[in-house]
């Protein structure tokens, strides 16, 4: 099938960008582990699209690809919520900076004043 | 006797109009030692007011909203090592003369924090206010388990107790809900005063509104998740 041709050498590229990842360091071990099973299962349901069907039929969804595509969109929340604690993350240590800046400057012209 | 130490916060953004009024009518009460203003990166000269006015003032270079000023504000008290610390709005709608009530509980050793409630007094608050500050009641103690009748006022005192364990993590207005986070977590000690607010078209533009509700709920949400 022409997905398995186009989807495999992606799924690999993908594969080897985790691995790099994980050895600069910007990836921790548990999500690495978290994107080797995404895709692997991945793997698993474009090279045998059987087996989506059999997940598909003991969940009662129906059609394997629906199986797939509500395992998609579970991801797509979970990682949309992950990259929002992750920017409220960065928010919080700008105003932190902002803060010791602040601060700083607080502390300077409280001992100029008190000269 | 030792007179206490009590310290005001004003937090502030773009409050230049205003500020001078907070600053000298918290003056004229002769309840609080050091007067610290927070401009939060405002851009129409609020730092300059303040200090005209005496107050002392930090400033961030940046906008952070209310929930990093105050925390700001929080750490600024810190250096005064005060008895109790008083947060009051910039925007004016709050009496400078119900201060002494305000941080009396605290003084006396009867509470930890003490909130200032809007709607207990039911003086001059608009409808869709009231409302606002309903919703607001209803998820902060669907969150934390804690009931106050206005967890949105800006009109409070907190001990020296409550200031070390304060440690405010919101950015922006949710912080107000964040604060009884704090209360329930730590067992606080918690009263209510009445105080009358003072609504102008001008604190009416740049307070708490209605549409601000869903985002502050979102936040909350996030925070009890996280």
């Amino acid at each position: 099938m022409t997905i398995q041709w186009i989807f495999i050498p992606f799924a690999l590229f993908a594969l080897s960008r985790v691995l790099l990842r994980l050895r600069d360091g910007t990836l921790s071990f548990g999500f690495f582990l978290f994107w080797i099973v995404i895709f692997s299962l991945a793997f698993v349901a474009v090279l045998s699209p059987d087996s989506t069907t059999k997940v598909a039929n003991f969940l009662g969804i129906g059609r394997g690809v629906d199986v797939v595509l509500y395992a998609s969109i579970f991801l797509l929340f979970y990682l949309v919520f992950r990259l929002y604690v992750m920017m409220e993350g960065v928010r919080h240590e700008v105003s932190e900076l902002v803060r010791q800046i602040a601060l700083k400057e607080f502390g300077r012209s409280q001992r100029r004043k008190s000269r | 006797m030792r007179q206490p130490t009590i310290v005001a916060i004003i937090p502030a953004y773009n409050e230049s109009e205003t500020v001078g009024g907070v600053i000298a009518a918290i003056k004229k009460e002769n309840v609080v030692r050091h007067i610290v203003v927070v401009d939060d990166g405002s851009s129409d000269g609020t730092s300059k007011a303040a200090n005209v006015f005496g107050a002392k003032v930090i400033r961030h270079p940046k906008n952070r909203g209310l929930g990093a000023t105050l925390e700001t504000g929080f750490q600024a008290a810190r250096l005064f090592d005060p008895d109790a610390v008083v947060t009051i709005d910039a925007d004016g709608q709050h009496d400078a003369q119900e201060m002494k009530k305000l941080v009396q509980p605290i003084l006396d050793g009867r509470a930890d924090v003490v909130i200032g409630s809007r709607t207990k007094s039911g003086e001059g608050m608009p409808i869709l206010r009231r409302i606002a500050v309903f919703f607001g009641n209803v998820f902060t103690w669907m969150l934390f388990g804690m009931w106050s009748s206005d967890t949105q006022s800006g009109y409070r005192a907190f001990s020296k107790r409550a200031l070390d364990v304060m440690r405010l993590r919101s950015q922006r207005m949710e912080v107000s809900s964040e604060i009884f986070q704090k209360i329930a977590r730590y067992k606080l000690r918690f009263e209510e005063v009445p105080v009358r607010s003072i609504y102008t078209e001008y604190s009416l533009a740049k307070g708490q509104k209605l549409s601000n509700g869903v985002h502050v709920m979102w936040k909350l949400l996030l925070r009890a998740v996280e």
